[in-house]
């Protein structure tokens, strides 16, 4: 036994911390579950399906920020709407005559294309802006960031700053960024015609396998050295610095996939959703990304999929027949999950299968200290 | 290529190139308050040192400025030949100085082997973390450690559920794992008993030679079954340096103690 054991546990990757999903097994019939819900599904179904999927991957990029890494981003909006403005000024440009200017711009008296606005006029630059604009502006911020170790409470006050700068700017440069009401009405994307059945369901297909895509490379990323690096710097940054390593770089690399994944989350998303606007990139919904993601349980990656899905068909449902309800369901559950269940959805399920509800029911009722 | 250079240079300096750790008139001031006040210490290769003084004297405050942790407001401290009192701190580590923290800095929510793995990968730049192999050379180094410190049958267990003296083991074999040339090793047997002490004196003379050491412990009979040369500190300041025997029955050395050990009956 011991020899055994001395074989295999070094290179177990060091799974402490990690809760992977629930048995390999039932992820195969999940996914292809999933692949056929265009069958399955009404399309106003498939397309809410469609957009919580997007959201998911930007779900899956904090569990690689906070739950591994330890870092609380209250800005992820911020990529997200970077990522949903770059496909969007595309979309808008490739709808015009060569010369013309969005509508908008012309209600606001603008006589030429802001020059920032020039370069989304090609597919590739907005592809590339998807996932490089959030990408290198949270790498070169982390980096001046953590270089000084600042870090915990006033790294996430610093973020929610940028998430409000960010929605002030985009409604304060409204001529330029379509203001308040952001960028809609969108006809065609890369030759595809939006509103068709086949682009609705290429374009989820298209989600779906992109969240199948990046939950095994997370999975595979936090498995390697570098997810075991991230964790114990997450646990005693000091102690790892004194055994020679330089923590910033890991937290930067896992930011940055944070804001890579939150960018490619937007561009999705307004796609699905046929808009993008100040209100989808705000402080608001910076925290309820946060929450899907404390519900689902932030060290697993299924379980950020399934928070981030479970969340928001809630606020679909509540905000459609309360409106003035969501914010307050909100903080009850966030406020709930983080006194009762600190591993989230995920935790539960580990829970239950390690030691059954029966517990878990107990610690529910009695309140038992952990 | 390596060796013939440092053989020639053993040949024409030969004091120098015994020397791994020089500290050089090294002051800490704490916003007025002279932790360390013109300290001066020299460690050779594979030599052991004791350091000791009474609480607050400044022990842990010199492995802080040799490490990097606390900066040093003046003089310098010289590591092999390089000034190295400015680096940043994992600049230091990789240059080949490890220390253990006087509460046990072991990442409690990692497995013990993790805990050692970590402290074993050689390339520590962070691209090179991108993988999931594990070096051969590694993995036996960790093994060979896990058998020292005793703790192989808790390889998989969360090192935070270990007892405090397997902590204090799970450390040591950390910093060792490192293979720095200068352990650093702050209070290594708090917390223990008589038996894990002496299995820690004798861990650790094993370690002399291949590694220097630096101890700082207050356990007299520890100290002796150490049977190193000691420095004696106090309030930041150089006292005495000598053997365990002749600290013992120095009477400089117990005024300072004994002045300790008064003030603390007083108090009690
Ligand atoms: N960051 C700091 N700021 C201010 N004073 C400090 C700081 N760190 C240490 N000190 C003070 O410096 C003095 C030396 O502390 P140090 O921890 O080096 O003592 P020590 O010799 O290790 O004592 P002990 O035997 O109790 O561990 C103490 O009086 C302590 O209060
Ligand atoms: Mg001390």
């Amino acid at each position: 036994m011991d020899m055994s054991m001395r074989k295999e546990t070094p290179l177990s990757g060091g799974l402490a911390g990690v809760t992977l999903g629930r048995p390999m097994a039932l992820t195969l019939p999940v996914v292809v579950l999933a692949a056929l819900a265009p069958w399955l599904v009404s399309a106003y179904e498939l397309n809410l399906l469609a957009r919580f999927l997007a959201m998911a991957l930007l779900a899956m990029g904090l569990v690689l920020v906070w739950g591994q890494g330890g870092v609380l981003s209250l800005g992820q909006g911020v990529f997200f709407g970077l990522g949903g403005y770059a496909i969007a000024m595309h979309m808008k440009l490739a709808a015009l005559a060569d010369g013309d200017l969005p509508d908008f711009m012309v209600w606001s008296g603008l006589d030429a294309l802001p020059w920032w606005w020039v370069p989304f006029k090609s597919p590739l630059v907005a592809i590339l802006g998807v996932v490089l604009v959030p990408g290198a502006l949270a790498a070169l911020f982390s980096w001046a960031v953590f270089r000084r170790r600042v870090g915990g409470v006033y790294f996430a006050l610093i973020t929610q700053a940028l998430a409000l700068a960010f929605a002030t700017l985009l409604i304060s440069q409204q001529p330029s960024t379509g203001g308040f009401n952001g960028l809609t009405d969108f006809q065609t994307v890369m030759g595809l015609e939006l509103g068709t059945p086949a682009a609705a369901h290429g374009l989820y297909w298209l989600t779906l396998a992109l969240v199948v895509g990046v939950f095994v490379a997370l999975r595979a990323l936090m498995a390697s050295r570098y997810g075991l690096l991230l964790r114990a710097i997450r646990d005693g940054e000091n102690r790892i610095r004194f055994l020679g390593y330089d923590p910033t770089p890991f937290k930067v690399v896992a930011f940055t996939i944070g804001a890579v994944l939150a960018g490619l989350a937007g561009a999705l998303f307004t796609l699905h959703a046929g808009v993008v606007s100040p209100a989808l990139v705000g402080v608001v919904p910076s925290i309820e990304m946060v929450i899907w993601v404390a519900v689902g349980g932030r060290n697993s990656l299924a379980g950020a999929i399934a928070g981030t899905l479970a969340v928001n068909l809630a606020k679909d449902g509540v905000s459609s027949a309360f409106p003035d309800l969501w914010l307050y369901a909100l903080g009850l559950v966030f406020v709930l999950v983080v006194t009762l269940l600190p591993g989230g959805l995920a935790g539960l399920v580990a829970d239950a299968g390690a030691t059954g509800w029966g517990k878990r029911l107990k610690t529910l009722i009695i309140g038992e200290a952990k | 290529m390596s060796a013939q250079a440092t053989a020639s240079h053993i040949g024409t300096t030969a004091p120098a190139s015994n020397l791994l750790l020089a500290m050089d008139g090294v002051t800490v001031d704490f916003d007025g308050f002279k932790a360390l006040n013109g300290f001066s210490l020299t460690l050779d290769r594979g030599t052991l040192r004791v350091l000791i003084g009474p609480n607050g004297a400044g022990k842990s405050t010199l492995c802080d400025t040799i490490i990097g942790r606390v900066r040093a407001t003046s003089g310098r401290v010289i590591f092999k030949d390089q000034d190295i009192t400015h680096l940043p701190e994992h600049e230091i580590v990789r240059r080949g100085i490890c220390r253990k923290f006087q509460t046990p800095g072991v990442l409690p929510g990692l497995s013990v082997v993790d805990n050692l793995m970590i402290a074993a990968k050689r390339d520590r730049r962070w691209w090179s973390s991108f993988r999931h192999g594990v070096a051969a050379e590694e993995k036996a180094r960790v093994a060979d450690i896990l058998e020292t410190i005793g703790l192989a049958d808790r390889a998989a267990a969360p090192a935070g559920q270990l007892a405090h003296g397997e902590k204090q083991w799970l450390e040591i074999g950390m910093v060792v794992a490192t293979r720095a040339d200068l352990l650093l090793l702050d209070e290594p047997t708090a917390g223990m008993g008589p038996a894990e002490t002496s299995q820690t004196a004798t861990l650790i003379r094993r370690l002399v030679g291949q590694h220097t050491v630096l101890v700082i412990d207050h356990d007299m009979s520890f100290l002796e079954q150490l049977d190193a040369r000691v420095t004696v500190m106090h309030q930041g300041q150089f006292l005495k340096e000598g053997s365990v025997a002749a600290i013992r029955a120095d009477a400089d050395v117990a005024a300072v103690y004994l002045g300790r050990a008064k003030e603390n009956t007083h108090h009690v």
